[in-house]
């Protein structure tokens, strides 16, 4: 790919490249003006640092959905049995090896839950490409069959979590050097969110990364467009779709391990009880776009954070009401990409 | 006469038949076929579910909507009537018909602005929304806990005449008490009829049709000259006002609103399980549906731990016949149907019975 | 131009007899059609005659219910879309399907399925089209619709194919660019590559075609060399309902 361009001719009109920013502004701007609202700074500080690692985790989960309702248009119902798979998968590394995370090392800690996280992805990796290949396969293309099957896998999905694990919660406490918070001044930035915040961005970077600069991420991008002459360009689509469904699936059972420990026990019911939350931010965020996933994210969960702390009351309705707003800005979301 | 009074839909099957007629008698009947307080249950409930689940289909099974939201519907209707016999001292008609109409006039309302504002998106975005309205609203129901109850619900006296302490002869017919339970049972059970046959006349009306037409084509239908978004509408404020009156009747039996009865996904899933497995758009896939399905969740339990119980021992079997897992297996057949019943279980035998006829050649 | 004798060899393309049904519609009632290695065959007929759908049904995207699709010998009815491009057809579409979010560059990357595209084949399509050498690295999205038919092209030409299955590249474009297109599928065929061209371009169909054929209602109801189509007014006017005289 090492084509050097001519450079263009001096007296040539090159149309300026239209660059979307306005989504991009939403974050900094809704932090900033929740500033003198909030008016404490160490609070405001705890706050957003909460909101961000909140709202990486659920980009994390929902980055998958998104994807794959892009590339496939398909809509995955039962995305939460990623999420709660992962999360519980977690538990077999995490409770054998719960002496090293008892113990007040970071090395080691951090070493088990990459581990944990690794199986977790890897699970849930299966998991996605056995969904795929039987429940969503037979129906693509039938929106209305998909909502029904993917949400009956849901069901079964929950019933053998309760099967395999018992139908009680487990609580998975943090690891020993992730519990506590740093100081900075009078602000408490809790350890684990930092951490949720770092993986979140790795996650994001990753993806941007994968999308733009290798030949898989050229697939990607054009099977969103045009799946058909991705085809008739030669590729196997439906392989690409696979890998994709399994990879977004991996993705919601990171997203379930970090959710877990963040809410320290887990349920079956876990992924479910979230569902709505995703819908919610890939509605906002444009169906199909990443980039709109981790803005509408990171604003879901700002607002969640800032409304519970300057008007309880609202915080409930508070994602519904950004919702409808960025609806009615835009009406196919921060950033349409055709398919939606 | 009969073809008037299911409005020419005929069940077109002999199996169907007879499955609806044993229904209906059974239901009719069910206080006197029957003895105690769970089995009327079973049958009060069952009469409920079938209206919710018809009025469910008309939604999803002819005009081609998803939609999350019907669930609330539901339980504005229960909420309506619960609140309304909660908040006063005198349970009458009055205020239980007060309750009622202001509950209705509020699923009007919701129903006429969810559809208009999402009714003119995609079918996802529409499913979507709709998910996230109803979340929202049972969250809310349990947070008002002062007006609402909050997540135990309320529980509420009804009117003298549906008490079980009011007697309306004295002595027993069949071993039943001609008690207000059950004068309470036959106010659900011919409201549940009435609503039911409703439905069945609306379905089979112009109205219907031009329902299915655009559930099949919405383009042609909107070029043929059809409003498609005036007729969604509609479907979308009959079935929510449906749902909300078999909601008031649920609340009259009870005599009990809640958040998990009345407005959790619980029911939501019930709803889609059983429109499914019965048959979508055939508005008869509800009364086989829901009977199958409420039987059950209620019996079908306690087979399931006589057979963990059997299967004490061997590991993953006893686990996967325990009776809270029944869910399993109702997932298992939910997602079956859905690719070797497409059109259900009353589908299944119509087309059989369609079959048979033409097979002598 | 000179046809190709076509007894002389088998044809590179040819379909027998095929239908094809889309939903309840049925569109094409057994077309029968060949084209001969080499040639640039030209496929006309009013609009509705079942053209799209016959390039459509031979890359694959749609299934062929009846009939049979040979393809350098091999019978391609039955295979799938990726498959059928592989064994060496491009297809440019009449919507150009151009990716609007990908740049020109990362296009013709993605068409180049055999590693990074050949510096020196580049260089060679952008003598014909000058404008992806400017836009290079712009959103494909952001090109007028003849540049974005040149991306179309392009792609196709990014690596040598056997057959370029073509539908309607000249619609709606200016005279100059047409000019190029057409310089761009001369030096195509001299390199040996065979062109099934769909077009309603008078001229462009006059000055480039070897053989047309023509369709109405779902069938092939003329196939002959262009000189035989072009000499005969009469049987233009039967068959086009115009004229393929440009001085007429």
């Amino acid at each position: 790919m090492s084509i050097a361009p001519v450079a263009p001719p001096a007296d040539s009109q090159l149309p300026a490249i239209r660059r979307d920013i306005a989504p991009l502004l939403l974050v900094p701007l809704l932090m900033l003006a929740m500033l003198p609202l909030v008016g404490n700074l160490a609070t405001w500080l705890t706050l957003s640092v909460a909101g961000l690692a909140m709202g990486m985790m659920i980009f994390i989960m929902a980055s998958g959905l998104t994807l794959v309702f892009g590339l496939m248009n398909v809509i995955n119902f039962g995305h939460g049995a990623f999420i709660a798979a992962g999360a519980f998968s977690a538990t077999l590394v995490l409770l054998p090896l719960r002496g090293w995370l008892e113990m007040d090392s970071l090395t080691l800690n951090l070493g088990v839950l990459a581990l944990a996280i690794v199986v977790a992805m890897l699970v849930t990796g299966l998991l996605g490409w056995a969904f795929e290949r039987l429940l969503i396969q037979p129906v693509y293309g039938q929106h209305l069959k998909q909502i029904l099957v993917t949400m009956g896998g849901m069901i079964v999905a929950e019933q053998l979590i309760h099967v395999v694990w018992g139908a009680e919660t487990i609580a998975v406490p943090l690891p020993t050097a992730l519990r506590g918070a740093f100081l900075l001044g009078d602000a408490a930035i809790d350890k684990y969110r930092l951490v949720a915040v770092a993986i979140g961005m790795v996650v994001f970077v990753a993806m941007y990364l994968i999308l733009n600069r290798t030949k898989i991420g050229l697939l990607v991008r054009a099977g969103v467009e045009h799946g058909e002459m991705v085809e008739a360009l030669g590729y196997r689509i439906r392989r690409l779709f696979v890998m994709v469904f399994a990879a977004g699936a991996s993705l919601a059972g990171l997203g379930g391990v970090m959710w877990g420990l963040y809410k320290e026990t887990l349920t079956a019911a876990m992924g479910g009880e979230i569902m709505v939350m995703l819908f919610i931010v890939i509605i906002i965020g444009g169906l199909g776009s990443v980039g709109g996933c981790f803005i509408g994210a990171l604003l879901i969960a700002l607002v969640a954070n800032y409304a519970g702390f300057l008007a309880p009351n609202v915080a409930l309705v508070s994602s519904i009401v950004l919702m409808v707003s960025v609806l009615l800005w835009r009406p196919a979301g921060l950033y349409a990409t055709g398919r939606g | 006469m009969l073809r008037q009074l299911l409005s020419g839909d005929l069940p077109r099957s002999r199996i169907l038949t007879a499955l609806l007629v044993a229904i209906l008698l059974g239901l009719a009947l069910a206080p006197f076929l029957t003895s105690g307080a769970r089995p009327l249950n079973t049958a009060a409930t069952i009469c409920v579910y079938i209206v919710l689940v018809a009025s469910y289909d008309l939604l999803l099974g002819y005009t081609g909507i998803v939609s999350f939201a019907h669930t609330m519907f539901y339980g504005i209707g229960a909420y309506g009537v619960g609140l309304a016999l909660a908040r006063v001292d005198e349970p009458t008609w009055g205020v239980a018909m007060t309750g009622l109409g202001l509950a209705l006039l509020l699923a009007l309302a919701l129903a006429l602005v969810v559809g208009l504002f999402a009714l003119r998106v995609q079918a996802i975005f529409y499913a979507m929304i709709t998910l996230a309205v109803a979340s929202s609203f049972a969250v809310l129901a349990s947070q008002l806990s002062d007006f609402t109850g909050g997540e135990d619900g309320v529980t509420f006296s009804v009117p003298q005449v549906l008490s079980p302490s009011f007697v309306l002869l004295d002595g027993e017919v069949f071993g039943r008490q001609l008690d207000g339970r059950l004068l309470t049972y036959y106010v659900v059970f011919c409201g549940c009829l009435l609503l039911f046959l409703f439905l069945l006349r609306l379905v089979n009306s112009p109205f219907g049709r031009v329902l299915q037409a655009i559930r099949e084509n919405p383009f042609r239908a909107e070029a043929l000259g059809y409003r498609t978004m005036l007729y969604r509408i509609w479907a979308n404020v009959l079935a929510a006002l449906t749902a909300s009156l078999a909601g008031a009747l649920m609340a009259l039996w009870l005599r009990y609103v809640g958040p998990k009865t009345s407005l959790g996904f619980e029911v939501m899933t019930d709803i889609l399980l059983i429109v499914v497995i019965g048959g979508m758009g055939t508005m008869y896939g509800a009364v086989v549906g829901a009977t199958l399905f409420i039987l059950a969740q209620n019996y079908l339990r306690d087979w399931m731990a006589h057979g963990a119980a059997a299967l004490d021992g061997v590991p993953v079997l006893a686990a996967v016949l325990h009776p809270d897992r029944w869910m399993l297996w109702l997932g298992v057949l939910f997602i079956l149907s859905i690719y070797w019943f497409p059109v259900g279980i009353v589908g299944k035998l119509r087309l059989q019975a369609w079959l048979a006829q033409r097979s002598p050649r | 131009m000179l046809a190709p004798d076509p007894a002389a060899r088998q044809p590179l393309l040819r379909l027998a007899g095929v239908h094809t049904h889309i939903g309840a519609y049925h569109i094409l009632h057994g077309v029968d059609l060949q084209v001969a290695r080499g040639e640039l065959a030209v496929l006309l007929g009013r609009n509705g005659a079942g053209k799209t759908t016959t390039l459509r049904t031979i890359m694959g995207l749609w299934r062929a219910s009846s009939g049979s699709i040979h393809f350098d010998g091999h019978d391609i009815t039955r295979l799938a879309t990726p498959a059928i491009a592989r064994a060496g057809i491009a297809y440019v579409p009449e919507n150009m399907a151009v990716f609007s979010d990908l740049t020109v560059r990362e296009n013709l990357v993605l068409a180049a399925r055999n590693g990074p595209p050949d510096t020196a084949r580049v260089d060679w399509i952008c003598s014909f089209f000058p404008a992806l050498r400017t836009f290079w690295h712009r959103p494909a999205g952001n090109l007028s619709g003849g540049q974005k038919q040149m991306v179309a092209i392009a792609r196709a030409m990014v690596e040598p194919r056997t057959l370029l299955l073509v539908d309607e590249p000249t619609k709606g474009l200016a005279p100059a660019i047409v000019h190029s297109l057409m310089a761009a599928f001369r030096e195509l065929k001299a390199q040996g590559t065979t062109i099934l061209l769909v077009e309603q371009n008078v001229q462009v169909v006059r000055a480039l075609g070897d053989t047309a054929s023509v369709m109405d209602d779902g069938h092939v109801v003329h196939a002959g060399p262009m000189a035989v189509l072009a000499g005969d007014a009469a049987l233009q006017q039967r068959l086009l309902g115009l004229s393929l005289d440009p001085h007429l």
